[in-house]
């Protein structure tokens, strides 16, 4: 076993996502103080992909037919084979819709532990260590990953995405692709449906959460994004229950946005939630819920019920303005 | 078609959640449970997949408290059988659990395999993408809608979330494992009189599962151990403001009104 970081690179419509740079900067580090390389697992990617990822030591790549565009199985097979190649010491993959896929299949086959939704990894004497989130936000929970190999999956947002950029010529070498088993076939991208609101064109967001209970209260939070000239986001519960339409989704997978003012309103903060908006310049929270983990990325706080707030501050603005 | 469901009850995350004594565990008195949101989607998808396609749909799972309660309230809304599973209560992690229901699983039919997309008490792997891989048959995370194929295809269609709303369509051939984020429309509702009078009539079949004699569960942990469990201090950040007046004032120096 080497001491070697494998990241897989995540690339989605030809262009590699933020996770990956986000993985780079953390298997760096880790593989510095591991004394080991950081290498790049990419599968069904293309050449300005591999001069984008300069930060790595190595890129081992694996091209063929079916690869380009994604899909669990073929490139679940194709991972199994740079593994086998690389025989590294931490895998790190993102915990998103992709590295969920791939993250378990892998540890499974290769018969190592998988530690799902880290926030942090550190090397902690011979041994690792993987803080992940639990329970909402509510918790974390360290644990140790042991001295022997292991797959960790990341959430977006846990490292910084310049940590992971430079532009150079990293060593490429690649691995043949497995014959495809042909069990799961891409048929096609579809794109969300544009024509309602930008709301990462928006300085203000009005963000409601499953907190507002029912739809009809939706239009105490339209009535304030009015004047407060913004527009109306929510967290996944409302767009799923069809209270909101899909564009107006922060979170995982749903928009990023960062907004001049991010106020939200019944949001609890669920790490898929705060993916898409952490980055906001100002962040206020208003929840009855003091253990509320949206309180902890927040800005400014209230723990108060949100139809106070949004009628006392629709009136307050009101009165401002005459 | 055979579905199966597999589902479980988790910590309510809307109450107050402490870390017991030990400093690694989440203390487990007063401690309110409830059904994994996406485990409710799971099963919602699956019966709307036996109403539109036909088959037969079985919810599985470990013997917990209050299992039964969610056992037959997921008859009421249309499972056609529960099954419980006893015996593994101390079998540890995912990976230990995978293979419990990978033992079971492989002595029911099944073409179709719905879990939740994640449950929020553990991190070690996901259950759904190892039970798939001990069984060596497909799985795709994140899915929010299935639709069955013409009969005798053998494979569904299904629609996967990536970030920015944007999904991509995957032909898969069964038997497969799916993790559902939600379903194509709201859990629906069973009414308690319904799940009173199926508590009655219905009956719950128990399967013994690995236990403490299977190789599963002696070697079968996730591999790591805790080294602590900390509540992120709250609002260490944020400024806590006393109303909306104190709010009104925040907003004007940011400009924002
Ligand atoms: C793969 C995956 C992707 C996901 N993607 C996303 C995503 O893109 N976006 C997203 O948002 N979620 C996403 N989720 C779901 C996420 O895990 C949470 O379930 C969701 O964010 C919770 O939404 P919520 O905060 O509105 O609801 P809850 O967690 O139910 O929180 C409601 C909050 O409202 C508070 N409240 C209740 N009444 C009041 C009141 N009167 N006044 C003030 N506060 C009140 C409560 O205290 C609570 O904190 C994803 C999950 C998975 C597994
Ligand atoms: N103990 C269990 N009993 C039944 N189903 C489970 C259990 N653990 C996990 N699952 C299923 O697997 C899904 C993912 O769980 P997890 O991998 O723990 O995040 C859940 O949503 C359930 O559908």
């Amino acid at each position: 076993m080497a001491n070697d970081v494998l990241v897989v690179a995540e690339h989605l419509k030809g262009e590699l996502g933020e996770i990956t740079f986000e993985l780079l900067g953390i298997g760096k580090t880790l593989a510095a103080a591991l004394g080991g390389q950081c290498v790049v697992a990419l599968i069904g990617g293309n050449d300005g992909m591999v001069t984008a990822l300069g930060a790595a030591e190595r890129v081992v790549r694996v091209d063929g037919e079916g690869l380009s565009d994604f899909d669990p199985d073929s490139h679940g097979d194709a991972l199994l084979a740079v593994y086998e190649a690389v025989d590294p010491r931490v895998v790190l993959v993102g915990y998103t819709s992709m590295g969920m896929d791939l993250a378990s299949n892998l540890a499974t086959r290769a018969g190592v532990p998988h530690a799902a939704s880290c926030i942090a990894l550190v090397e902690a004497g011979e041994n690792i260590h993987a803080t992940a989130q639990l329970y909402g936000g509510k918790l974390n929970v360290t644990s140790d990953l042991g001295g022997g190999r292991c797959v960790a999956s990341v959430l977006a947002g846990s490292g910084a995405v310049e940590a992971g950029k430079a532009e150079g010529a990293p060593a490429t070498e690649s691995v043949a692709a497995p014959a495809g088993r042909g069990r799961v076939r891409f048929k096609r991208l579809i794109e969300p449906e544009a024509g309602d609101v930008d709301i990462t064109a928006k300085e203000v967001l009005v963000a409601i959460g499953r907190g507002i209970g029912s739809k009809d209260d939706i239009e105490v939070a339209e009535e304030l994004a009015e004047e407060l000239d913004g527009a109306v986001a929510g967290s996944r519960p409302l767009i799923d229950s069809g209270w909101l339409p899909k564009t107006r989704q922060v979170g995982k997978s749903g928009l990023k946005v960062s907004p001049k003012l991010y106020l939200a309103l019944g949001v609890s903060g669920a790490p898929e939630h705060i993916e898409g908006m952490k980055s906001s310049a100002t962040i206020v929270a208003v929840n009855t819920d003091k253990q509320a983990p949206i309180f902890n990325y927040a800005h400014y706080g209230l723990v108060e019920d949100l139809f106070d707030v949004c009628e006392e501050l629709t009136e307050a603005i009101q009165e401002k303005k005459g | 078609m055979k579905i199966v469901v597999l589902m479980k009850r988790v910590p309510d995350l809307v109450e107050d959640l402490e870390v017991d004594g030990s400093g690694k565990a989440l203390a487990t008195e007063h401690l309110k449970l409830t059904v994994n949101e996406f485990d409710d989607h799971a099963l919602e998808e699956g019966l709307l997949l036996k109403e539109t396609s036909g088959g037969e749909l079985t919810v599985v799972a470990l013997d917990a408290a209050d299992v039964d309660k969610m056992l037959f309230t997921a008859l009421a809304k249309g499972a056609d059988r529960v099954l419980k599973i006893t015996g593994a209560a101390n079998v540890e992690g995912n990976t230990g659990l995978a293979a419990v229901f990978e033992e079971v699983l492989s002595a029911q039919e099944h073409d179709l395999i719905l879990t939740g997309v994640q449950a929020a008490d553990d991190r070690d792997g996901q259950l759904g993408p190892i039970v798939a891989a001990l069984l060596d048959v497909p799985c795709v995370e994140v899915v929010t809608q299935v639709e069955v194929g013409e009969p005798g295809e053998g494979m569904v269609t299904v629609h996967k979330e990536y970030s920015g709303g944007v999904v991509a369509e995957l032909e898969i051939s069964l038997p497969a494992v799916l993790g559902i984020q939600a379903a194509r429309q709201s859990p629906r509702y069973a009414p308690v009189s319904k799940v009173r009078q199926i508590q009655q009539s219905a009956t719950i079949e128990t399967l013994a599962g690995a236990g403490e004699s299977s190789g599963a569960a002696a070697g079968g942990g996730s591999g790591f151990s805790v080294v602590e469990m900390t509540a992120p201090e709250t609002g260490a950040g944020a400024q806590m403001l006393a109303g909306v007046d104190e709010l009104m004032a925040v907003l004007e120096a940011k400009g924002v009104v």
